[in-house]
């Protein structure tokens, strides 16, 4: 099976102490730590397991700039067969739309069986994986928390609220987002990244995918984000004061008060 | 002990006794060199180890621990029954090995045996047996009536070993009896015949014999001679080639377990021998996957088990219910060994070995305390085996999700917890703390005007944990009180990578390693100071070319006794302390006395030992990576630590490790003693007490390095 996946390169929010920037339109860039986005690292490992059980090959693609290549590397050492970078200065700005676009493009150069993305990028709105099916015309399943490979289909489930469980049949070729949880991703090391230090990395362009520019970028963009700020914290914290025990069951009561115990 | 009495002039069986007895002798070393010669084929194909260096000290281990059975008395009943037996071992070699010579050529004598020392080896030797022979009995009833806990096998790690033991015991008891037997017929015919008797030992097992058999006729005495004689050589060879099947293949191992025996403490074993740091990127796989990546020595440690449980027995995992054991980690690995490399047949080719004899959970149970290693009679190394079996996951990307993020974090921002590197001298910036004692943040000096004499090594949790800061800040108060001048690295300070490399990550160690090497180089320092004993082992012994490194309890220990620190009375006179040894200050670092000697320099300060102290301290929890791995367990190290301290009659647990003082606190609130036992580090105690007027500023202080 040829499996693609979407991933993307995001502040990681547990090392990093995301502060707004002066100008108060973004955070504070200076002295972040990256990592690959959480849920696309899941949707890597759920596709190298894949591969391992039927065969074939996983791809792994990001939009972004030329420091977007660690979490390339990052994959490629947990055993990705390739990667590719599709940069251009003319994809800046570009809404969810215009990166389902490029993805697209990328998408119809070669030929993949089964696309993942992450559910949601820390910093996104689960946006690009829904648009990118429906421009390629494909089926697609969100909140993927299982895959089981059934010929030329395969059987995904997601959580519904509560805790329940849907399983669905879905067609391939398909577009799935894949929940965390899924799997438990395998560890890279710095070993593993030097190893494959070497592997090459294409990096593609507006020409190379045959975009429109006027279908991507800044100007394309439809949705553009006009204010960033960090909501005032409120108040309505309960603070309980009394013994281990006593604030145990008070808590028990609360978190059954809301539901949240059955 | 030779007369015309001999088993060799036996015309028994139509054979003639001595070539009876020489098929015998021929057939037994001929299968015992076999077997040993199958049990070597694993150790030919294992990973190289050198261990050839150093014959002195390893001579010297030699007659310590082997010899000398130095490790045995800690276990006082079982060890002196042990001493006994090896003690009779060794004096009834030379006998054994004469008796069986005897069958063969009827007037050999061992050279140095002829004249007057021989019937005193004799006598020696009757009661040599004799003491064997009980031992063995005493060994037998212990085993079946008294049942120590230690020897249980709990039914996950398989069937009881009780049975093979007892048989293995009932052979020896009945090679004793047979040599004494045989000794007591020859003594009894030579008697009957006039010749001149040899003495036997007064009470010993021989002559009690010699009394059952003495009004017995010729025949029946010659025939008991033969007899005693064929048992004793077919126990002695059935024991000779069972031994390499089980726990007695110590007999013949465990001198050279010892000889080939680790020699530093604290330190762990390269990736590959003989592979630089520089060309690790060549190797192919890391660490042990399957059982042909152990080295030699490691596999010989296997065989080597005498399985008598100490170390399990001591490991805190095991006595928190976490899913490992010493005992049996080196149990199963042993019949891996002897399934793959049978005695007979072709070895097999071998399955990975997590997932099949060893759990995740197991290797990842392990705090590196060094327990096991302390107790073990033979010397059987641990720690090295558990990081090489981490290193070999690592290397498969095999790590639970709990253990990934802070890895994730070590590499991109040198700490666990994630935290920005520009924070990292925040605890010294305080308000409150600076205008009691301000701190340098040591910058590159390129070799010229350095800030600073020594560095004050904060490492990770003490940086960053709001609790552990105030061991930072109580650190440079006495740093500052004894007129060190001293500074830290701050942001350009990552973690020491001690646990990193404990847990198998070997290549981000080295990158951490790497980093803080080169800091502390431009810092110019002379020397280093730390009070977290992990990062002391780690510049100690996994850093290089490192100015020699100290932790805060040895300098604050020199500078009370050179009275520099002069202590005003405890504040709490009723207060009843405890000291806990931090694994790696104390069985590592061998550092015990330096803190005690600290607490009872303090006026009014009443210490009690925990029954397990010094070198047999219990393990807090483990610290590092450890404080973010979630182990399966019945309940946490730290709370069997809280309440052997309030079995000791404490109140308050000193420590002098930053994690052993997380692992203890939260002990505190789980057993429910909050309000009844506190922790505190000798740090902090000791920054309460030291008297501040009385000393004037000192004009130089001189340290010497550790």
């Amino acid at each position: 099976m040829e499996i693609l996946v979407c991933a993307r390169r995001v502040p990681d929010t547990s090392e990093n102490e995301i502060e707004l920037n002066t100008a108060a339109n973004d955070i504070e860039r200076d002295d972040l730590v990256y990592s690959v986005n959480e849920p696309d690292n899941y949707a890597v490992e759920e596709a190298l397991q894949i591969r391992d059980r039927v065969g074939g090959n996983v791809t792994v693609v990001t939009i972004g700039s030329d420091d977007d290549e660690e979490i390339l590397r990052r994959e490629l050492a947990m055993g990705a067969n390739q990667a590719a970078l599709i940069s251009d200065d003319a994809f800046a700005g570009s809404d969810g739309k215009g990166i389902a676009t490029i993805l697209k493009s990328f998408v119809q150069k070669g030929h993949y069986d089964l696309i993942l993305t992450g559910v949601q990028a820390d910093d996104g709105a689960a946006q690009v994986g829904g648009m990118l099916a429906a421009m390629l015309d494909y089926p697609f399943a969100s909140l993927v928390n299982s895959i089981t490979v059934d010929g030329a289909k395969l059987k995904v489930s997601r959580e519904i609220e509560g805790g329940n469980r849907e399983i669905n049949e879905i067609d391939l070729p398909c577009v799935l987002s894949i929940q965390t949880g899924i799997n438990e991703p395998r560890y890279v090391g710095m070993r593993g990244i030097r190893q494959v230090a070497s592997t090459p990395i294409p990096t593609l362009g507006v020409s190379d995918l045959g975009i429109d520019h006027a279908a991507v970028g800044q100007a394309a963009a439809k949705v553009k984000r006009i204010d960033y700020f960090v909501p005032a914290a409120s108040k309505g914290a309960e603070m309980l004061h009394g013994s281990r025990e006593a604030n145990a069951d008070r808590v028990l009561e609360l978190v059954a008060a809301k539901g949240g115990l059955k | 002990m030779v007369g015309i009495f001999s088993p060799s002039l036996s015309t028994d069986w139509l054979v003639p006794g001595r070539n009876l007895f020489l098929t015998i002798h021929v057939l037994g070393v001929a299968c015992f060199i076999y077997i040993v010669a199958q049990r070597l084929v694993p150790l030919l194909r294992a990973e190289s180890d050198p261990r050839f260096d150093h014959p002195l000290t390893r001579l010297r281990n030699v007659l310590k621990f082997w010899l000398g059975q130095w490790k045995h008395p800690r276990y006082k009943f079982a060890g002196t029954l042990h001493i006994l037996i090896f003690t009779g071992f060794i004096l009834l070699a030379t006998r054994a090995f004469t008796v069986l010579i005897v069958g063969v050529s009827p007037n050999f004598v061992m050279p140095g045996l002829s004249g007057r020392t021989g019937p005193i080896y004799d006598i020696i030797t009757d009661y040599a047996a004799t003491v064997v022979f009980l031992c063995m009995v005493v060994a037998i009833v212990r085993r079946l009536v008294f049942k120590p806990a230690r020897y249980a096998v709990p039914a996950k790690y398989g069937k009881s070993h009780t049975a093979d033991a007892v048989f293995l015991l009932g052979l020896i008891a009945v090679l004793m009896l047979a040599d004494s037997l045989f000794a007591a017929s020859n003594a009894a015919g030579h008697a009957l015949q006039g010749e001149s008797v040899e003495a036997l030992a007064v009470l010993s097992l021989p002559w009690m014999l010699k009394m059952a058999i003495d009004s017995m006729p010729l025949a029946m005495l010659w025939g008991i001679n033969v007899g005693a004689y064929l048992l004793h050589a077919i126990a002695f060879y059935f024991l000779l080639c069972y031994r390499p099947f089980g726990i007695q293949f110590h007999v013949e191992t465990s001198l050279f377990s010892v000889y080939f025996a680790k020699l530093e403490r604290g330190t762990l074993k390269p990736v590959r021998w003989g592979v630089p740091d520089e060309r690790l990127d060549q190797v192919k796989s890391f660490g042990v996957k399957k059982f042909e990546d152990f080295t030699w020595k490691h596999m010989l440690d296997f065989y080597s088990c005498a399985d008598c449980g100490r170390c399990a027995d001591n490991c805190p995992a095991n006595a928190a219910g976490r899913p490992l054991a010493p005992r049996f980690l080196t149990i199963k690995t042993r019949d891996y060994a002897f399934k793959h490399y049978p005695v007979l047949g072709r070895p097999k080719e071998g399955e990975p070995l997590i997932g099949s004899i060893y759990s995740e959970d197991e290797i990842w149970s392990c705090t590196t305390c060094g327990a096991c290693e302390e107790e073990c009679p033979l010397l059987v190394e641990y720690i090295d085996k558990i990081v090489d079996l981490r290193r070999g996951m690592i290397d498969d990307g095999n790590v639970p999700q709990s253990l990934q993020k802070p890895l994730k974090a070590l590499e991109s921002r040198g700490n666990p917890y994630g935290k920005m590197e520009k924070k990292k001298a925040d605890w010294a910036k305080a308000a409150e703390f600076q205008q009691t004692c301000s701190v340098k943040i040591l910058e590159r000096t390129n070799g010229s005007d350095k800030g600073a004499d020594a560095l004050y090594f904060v490492d990770s949790i003490t940086s960053y944990d709001d609790r552990m800061q105030s061991i930072a800040r109580s650190t440079s108060r006495i740093l500052t009180h004894i007129g060190e001048n001293f500074g830290i690295l701050g942001a350009a300070e990552k973690d020491s990578g001690h646990e990193v490399r404990r847990f198998g990550e070997e290549m981000l160690f080295m990158a951490l390693r790497d980093h803080n090497t080169e800091a502390i180089k431009e810092s110019g320092v002379e020397r280093i100071v730390t009070a977290d004993p992990h990062a002391y082992n780690a510049l100690k012994h996994d850093y290089k070319d490192v100015p020699p490194v100290e932790h805060i309890s040895q300098v604050i220990a020199r500078e009370v006794k050179a009275g520099n620190i002069q202590f005003d009375a405890v504040q709490n006179k009723s207060n009843v302390y405890t000291y806990h040894d931090p694994c790696y200050l104390g069985r590592h670092n061998q550092v015990y006395d330096d803190p005690r000697n600290v607490l009872d320099a303090i006026p009014g300060l009443k210490r009690v030992e925990m029954k397990r102290s010094r070198d047999r301290s219990f393990c807090c929890g483990g610290g590092g990576l450890m404080l973010f791995y979630e182990p399966k367990e019945e309940q946490r190290m730290g709370v069997l630590r809280v309440r052997m301290a309030a079995e000791a009659g404490a109140n308050v647990i000193v420590t002098a490790c930053p994690f052993c003082m997380v692992n203890i606190e939260d002990a505190i609130k789980v057993a429910g003693l909050e309000g009844k036992m506190s922790a505190i580090d000798l740090t902090e105690l000791v920054d309460q007490c030291i008297a501040r007027e009385s000393i004037p500023e000192k004009q130089e202080t001189v340290m010497v390095g550790g």
